[in-house]
């Protein structure tokens, strides 16, 4: 035990004390949010500095008058098409839009012609433009003034209620659960992946230097093989908690440095400025109870038992496929040799991944869903999905129990193919050797 | 005492049989000569010893106690294929790897500082190994094999890649840990170590033991009666009946060199009685085997089942 804990120790200075663990450990929380910041910045600086694009209008129906806004500068051309097209051919300008005659309940035949293919959102914003300007036709022939119609307005929400098994009222959020299942599904895939993956580099690191000859001669292999999988899951562990207290630390303070508030709440304010009329104010009142009602929802998901969840199957996951990592490292002599045991061995994972998106977070009660979470392979990914919208405890009690006994188990098939492994240099291996070295006895 | 006692060990693995019966003695405070070709069954042998493996068969007595995980520290090995964490420092290894032998951290650390002062390489102790030639490698993986004062010392193929003068240090460092006694054993194809250093020898071939001994008694049993004569005058004429010349050259100025096989029942003294009558003795010595004479006449000579019956002859 004292010698697991000397490895332990080891594994973990070993990549502690490295520069490139204090590189990654404060630049990763940095650089995420500086790309994404500096890509919208650079977007929105984008749109607000570029000049208007020039429209050359053909209106053969004579029913439009367009104002210039900071996108589109319009020119009326009262030529017939075929001449306007030649006349923009020979122009620099942006577009020629046509309008023919029509039928204002059957808008067709408009058409636009362009040099370079246009951006979707600039045709999007032309067509709102014709549509908000048949819109007001369809009100002047109707007879409608803008008063009635908002008058009309009508919105329903539904406020989502689940009745648990002994009649418990609990507001809930399908968006929200949506939410934390699927971030805290892919924080378990990276995890498993990036640290399996920086088992397996140490163990075939080990082998190559032919270390571990001398190291065996010492512990019992799997004893090397447990400590270096507890090492560097402690290091993982460190990594992710600095990575939340400087993710917490930064967005606050940037949020504090720029005066800014949370989006709702701009919102809300926004609202009130604009409009002062009773009605509107029941409605921002509305609003507020609206807003009210999900922070209520988020008390009543139960984060307690979410992070405890998440932990268990955050290292039951990585205990088991970090076992196999490390089988597979000590099968082969390099990183290249090891790419065809190492898929067959991912594959869960990514199946677990994939129906994260495709079946668990879509229909979280359905059976799929339920085999998913249930067989250990894919359950580390799949459970933590699912947890948010509520998992019955029996379900949860068996994915878990079975969990454990996969961990066990792959950790035994790894540990006999391991004590082989790292002593055989130089020999081709496949499926069929992997198997031989696994029923060899003590 | 014996420093390790090895009984009737075997291990088989699927397609090959690695270690047949095998039993061996190796004395306390001797320095032990494994031999054997590649692939005979010493690597197999070793890591037995060093617990890595387990023999299928038979048993290993460690000055005198039944071979156990609490033996670990006893032993030091340095295998054949050795190495260190290229990214560690040289102290921070050494620490390590004494620590896993079960050594205290600050009695670690005072060895380690008393090995790399004799060695003269204390500016060493931060230096990461991957920035260290191969042959400073060595004296640091040679240390890591010693410093946690194991009374068995195990070293597979010692000597390669060592120049002659860290090869001199190393030996004169062996000599001293055997002086303050410890056991060595050298598994070695190199036949001028185990002359130089061996007192002890045993030949591994093919998963089994083929001789095992005294250096010096398994010389004598393996002498051919065979005589080197130097002398002045004509060719020998012997009694062909009794004596073979197996060679014959002239030196220089009428001096000869001859080599001669006696019949096994004749004594040198009777040899040089027969010569001096015959020629002008300038010189006469019995010719004794060298080791590798030894290694190849029994490895390559003769067919293993002939081999095993011509030693219980012999015995």
């Amino acid at each position: 035990m004292n010698k697991i804990w000397l490895i332990i120790q080891r594994e973990f200075l070993n990549r502690v004390q490295k520069k490139s663990f204090l590189i990654t450990t404060i630049l990763v929380p940095l650089i995420f949010p500086a790309i994404i910041g500096g890509m919208i910045y650079y977007m929105v600086q984008e749109a607000e500095s570029a000049k208007p694009d020039t429209v050359q209008v053909v209106d053969e129906s004579g029913k439009f008058s367009f104002e210039n806004t900071k996108r589109f500068t319009y020119v009326k051309l009262a030529m017939p098409l075929e001449q306007a097209k030649k006349a923009y051919n020979e122009s620099e300008d942006f577009a020629l839009l046509y309008i023919p005659q029509f039928d204002i309940n059957k808008p067709e035949g408009f058409a636009i012609y362009t040099k370079e293919n246009p951006s979707i959102e600039k045709v999007d914003n032309l067509e709102d433009n014709l549509a908000e300007r048949i819109r007001e036709l369809k009100l002047e022939q109707f007879k409608v003034d803008e008063a009635t119609l908002d008058a009309l307005k009508t919105t329903v929400s539904l406020k989502q209620v689940s009745l648990s098994e002994t009649g418990e009222e609990k507001s809930s959020n399908s968006g929200l659960l949506y939410g934390v299942g699927f971030v805290l599904g892919i924080l378990i895939y990276m995890f498993v992946l990036v640290y399996g993956i920086q088992i397996m580099q140490g163990v075939i690191d080990e082998k190559t230097s032919k270390i571990v000859e001398v190291i065996v001669s010492s512990v019992k292999p799997f004893q090397l093989m447990m400590g270096k999988i507890i090492g560097i899951a402690s290091v993982g562990l460190l990594q992710f908690t600095i990575w939340i207290l400087i993710i917490t630390f930064v967005s606050s303070s940037v949020l504090a440095y720029f005066g800014l508030k949370m989006p709702q709440e701009q919102m809300r304010e926004q609202i009130t400025n604009q409009i002062s009329s009773p009605e509107a104010q029941e409605a921002v009142a509305a609003q507020n109870s609206k807003v009210v009602d999900f922070l209520g929802m988020l008390n009543e998901v139960n984060f307690a038992k979410i992070a405890v969840v998440f932990i268990f199957y955050f290292l039951g996951g990585y205990l088991m496929y970090g076992a196999l990592f490390a089988a597979v490292g000590s099968a082969v002599d390099s990183i290249q040799e090891s790419q065809q045991f190492q898929f067959p061995i991912t594959l869960p994972l990514l199946i677990g991944y994939m129906s994260l998106f495709f079946v668990i977070l879509r229909d979280p009660h359905g059976s799929m869903s339920f085999w998913l979470s249930i067989i250990p392979l894919t359950s580390p990914v799949a459970m933590v999905g699912r947890i948010a919208f509520g998992v019955p405890t029996w379900e949860l009690a068996l994915s878990m129990v079975l969990l454990v006994g996969g961990f066990v188990l792959t950790t035994w098939i790894a540990g006999r193919i391991y004590r082989v492994g790292i002593l055989m240099t130089g020999t081709k291996v496949s499926w069929k050797v992997l198997a031989k070295w696994f029923m060899i006895k003590n | 005492m014996e420093a390790l006692s090895i009984k009737n060990v075997s291990k088989r693995y699927t397609n090959h049989v690695a270690l047949d019966n095998v039993s061996l003695t190796i004395p306390e405070k001797s320095i032990y000569g494994l031999l054997g070709p590649n692939g005979a069954g010493k690597t197999t042998l070793i890591r037995i010893i060093n617990q890595i493996i387990n023999a299928e068969e038979g048993e290993v007595f460690i000055f005198g106690e039944k071979l156990h995980e609490k033996h670990i520290g006893t032993i030091g090995y340095l295998p054949e294929e050795r190495g260190l964490y290229k990214k560690l420092k040289v102290g921070e290894q050494l620490l390590y790897l004494a620590q896993l032998k079960g050594m205290s951290r600050s009695r670690a650390a005072e060895q380690s500082k008393k090995w790399l002062k004799k060695f003269q390489i204390t500016d060493w102790w931060d230096k990461k190994v991957e920035d260290l030639s191969k042959g400073m490698a060595q004296k640091v993986q040679f240390i890591s094999t010693v410093m946690h004062e194991p009374r068995l010392i195990i070293l597979d193929e010692p000597f390669s890649g060592f120049d002659p003068i860290n090869a001199q240090l190393i030996t004169q460092e062996i000599l001293g840990l055997r002086d303050n006694g410890s056991t060595i054993i050298f598994s070695t194809h190199r036949m001028e170590t185990v002359e130089d250093l061996c007192d002890h020898i045993a030949l591994i071939n093919k998963s089994k033991k083929i001789i095992e001994g005294q250096k010096k008694q398994v010389k004598d049993q393996y002498k051919s009666n065979t005589f080197i004569v130097e002398h002045h005058g004509n060719n020998l004429q012997l009694a062909p009946e009794r004596y073979q010349i197996i060679h014959q050259e002239t030196l220089e100025d009428n001096l000869m060199v001859t080599t001669i096989k006696a019949n096994a029942d004749i004594k040198a003294n009777q040899v040089i009685r027969e010569l001096i009558d015959k020629t002008e003795l300038q010189s006469f010595r019995e010719k004794i085997p060298s080791m590798a004479d030894i290694f190849i006449d029994l490895v390559k000579g003769e067919d293993d089942e002939a081999l095993r019956k011509h030693l219980q002859e012999a015995v």
